[in-house]
């Protein structure tokens, strides 16, 4: 019997065809990033980047490294992941276990909706505004509170998300056993939830690392490495822009040397906080 | 967790704490955690009511209608006009949807319907690693990758065969511009979008699928008049949510924008969108009267524009994804 190709067919054969074009197309986009980043990022690198501060002349052409702006960054959002999941936890913590009054945790995470969506010029805006009232310069601190705003939402959210998945026969087990609610969120939730407590931070770090926006005018910039929180800090993102932006081809052939240092530390992040995640699933109870 | 352990009378922790102890503990905690969620409602109006304060100078001053629909901006003179930065915001959001939502669609399609199990886990980490690029990155590759193509091939191409044409035709010489913003952006927000598609399509139950295809329709036709359907309206609300994400976008969008104040006619023109007016104008504002509260009114622009994309898509989808299928 000869086999019939009906209209529904060919249709469906066009679109799947569509669709795999679409996936390619998603798929090779990431690659085609990567691969400029690379080409272009690796000959401009050596040592000099990542091991020594800027000098002087830096954005003119002469030597110098951007170690500065990164250990400015690896501060700043670590800084912040930390403050950030010290304010998160407890928050998505007490949205899980404590929660009687449904109205309120409504309320909660609507605002954390609104937080997540602010986009981080605001953010850096009011920062800059908070600390123009306070009497602030632009300084390390500031960057810090900035990026702990940024990720507070981010980090709560997706904890949220985790322990909302969580059984609920484990928790109703614990209280059966007589464990008082913190006991439950101490013992069972948050050792439940590890995993995904490990993807959410390593998650914010990786956004608090690359963003720009927000500390552009809350932490400064500089060439020396910061000793106090009150000086001001370079960013690895900043410095990239900077970078850019100035007319000299060699300047800017850094700029793409720092920006593969910084795609390799946010896919270092990304890809290790899969692994992590993997390593500490074994404590979980399905 | 640890296996059992065995409890016989004598054993286990000494000094046990008591039982007073314990429920005075839980419920100090009950009260330091609530304090500690009462931080996201406080900072939520707290940013809010500051960009209200911060803008009032500038709208008791101005009409509203003057503000947005004005096309001059000359802040020295006094003249605050918001219209050329608005439309750059839409130009630019707007052809960066027409770009990302056609394959992310079809994307998010192919891998809840068609794709196997190793595409599909193969998929997820692709997606995490396009989301976590830094947006300073993006506007690396696009000034590197897209601009120069843009410059080079795209506008000579254009001006030889198509150079009456409205909304393409541009006088524009640099690759600077709307499209080099819109593709830059389209890529940023596809893994944000697919994620949430795919999220809603897999939470269609599979008997009606199965059912669906029994009656011996091809996938597409299930896929069309079976699943679509019921979930269509989460569909438009997870691609508002990645409208909202695209609106906020600064650094990767300034970048390769062009940034010149004018009121854009073609996709190659320059454009100069909200973020990218208070990320560059921001720290010289201190001069001229009433710049500072204009830069804090486009922010708060921005943030009505960003909110009520993201309360309705937000009410939408918790409809969608909640629901109870029969």
């Amino acid at each position: 019997m000869k086999k019939r190709w009906a209209r529904r067919h060919i249709i469906e054969a066009i679109f799947k065809a569509l669709m795999v074009i679409s996936f390619a197309l998603v798929a090779g986009s990431l690659a085609l990033i990567l691969w400029t980043i690379l080409s272009k990022g690796l000959p401009a690198m050596n040592w000099a980047m990542i091991t020594q501060t800027s000098s002087g002349g830096y954005y003119l052409g002469k030597t110098g490294g951007i170690l500065n702006a990164i250990l400015g960054s690896l501060y700043m959002a670590g800084g912040g992941t930390v403050l950030a999941l010290i304010l998160g936890l407890p928050i998505a913590l007490y949205l899980e276990t404590y929660l009687d009054n449904l109205a309120w945790g409504r309320y909660v995470r609507l605002a954390l909706d609104v937080l997540w969506g602010i986009p981080s010029i605001v953010y850096g805006a009011f920062g800059f505004l908070v600390m123009l009232a306070l009497g602030m310069r632009a300084s390390m601190l500031g960057g810090i509170i900035v990026l702990t705003l940024l990720e507070l939402p981010i980090l709560t959210r997706a904890m949220d998300e985790i322990i909302r998945m969580m059984p609920d026969e484990l928790e109703q087990a614990a209280l059966a056993l007589g464990s008082t609610r913190l006991e439950v969120a101490l013992r069972v939730v948050t050792r439940q939830m590890l995993p995904g407590i490990v993807t959410a931070v390593l998650l914010a770090f990786g956004r608090g690392i690359g963003d720009a926006a927000s500390v552009l005018f809350t932490a400064g910039y500089t060439d020396r490495i910061p000793t106090s929180l009150l000086q001001p800090v370079a960013s690895l993102p900043l410095a990239v822009y900077f970078q850019l932006s100035m007319p000299y081809p060699e300047v800017q052939k850094r700029a793409y040397a720092a920006a593969l240092i910084l795609t390799l530390i946010v896919l270092a992040v990304s890809l290790g906080s899969r692994w992590l995640a993997g390593r500490f699933n074994k404590n979980v109870i399905r | 967790m640890s296996p059992p352990k065995p409890n016989h009378p004598g054993e286990g922790r000494e000094n046990r704490p008591s039982l007073i102890s314990r429920r005075r503990s839980d419920q100090l905690a009950g009260r330091l955690f609530f304090v500690f969620s009462v931080i996201p409602v406080a900072l939520a109006i707290l940013i809010l009511g500051l960009l209200i304060y911060k803008s009032w100078p500038l709208l008791k001053t101005h009409f509203l209608w003057q503000l947005l629909f004005g096309q001059v901006w000359k802040p020295e003179d006094g003249l605050f006009g918001f219209w050329p930065f608005i439309a750059g915001t839409f130009w630019v959001t707007l052809a960066a949807l027409v770009l990302a939502v056609p394959p992310s669609l079809l994307t998010a399609i192919y891998l809840s319907e068609y794709a196997g199990r190793t595409l599909r886990t193969f998929m997820k980490p692709l997606l995490d690693l396009l989301a976590a690029i830094p947006s300073v990155v993006y506007g690396v590759w696009g000034t590197i990758a897209i601009v120069p193509l843009i410059q080079n091939a795209l506008i000579p191409f254009i001006n030889r065969h198509f150079w009456n044409i409205p909304l393409i035709s541009s006088q524009n010489p640099t690759g600077y511009g709307i499209l080099a913003g819109a593709i830059v952006l389209a890529i940023m927000i596809v893994p944000f979008i697919i994620a949430v598609l795919y999220e809603i399509l897999e939470n269609v139950p599979k008997g009606l699928k199965e059912a669906s295809l029994a009656v011996g329709t091809t996938k597409l036709q299930t896929v069309r008049w079976a699943i679509l359907p019921g979930v269509l309206p989460g569909l438009v609300a997870g691609v508002v949510l990645g409208a909202s994400r695209a609106l906020g976008e600064t650094m990767a969008v300034m970048m390769v924008v062009g940034n010149v104040i004018q009121v854009p006619h073609s996709i190659l023109d320059a454009a100069y969108p909200l973020p990218a007016l208070i990320a560059n104008n921001y720290g010289e504002m201190m001069s001229i009267p009433l710049y500072d509260s204009a830069l804090m009114t486009a922010a708060l622009i921005l943030m009505i524009f960003i909110l009520m994309f993201n309360i309705a898509s937000a009410l939408v989808l918790q409809r969608v994804l909640g629901r109870k299928w029969v």
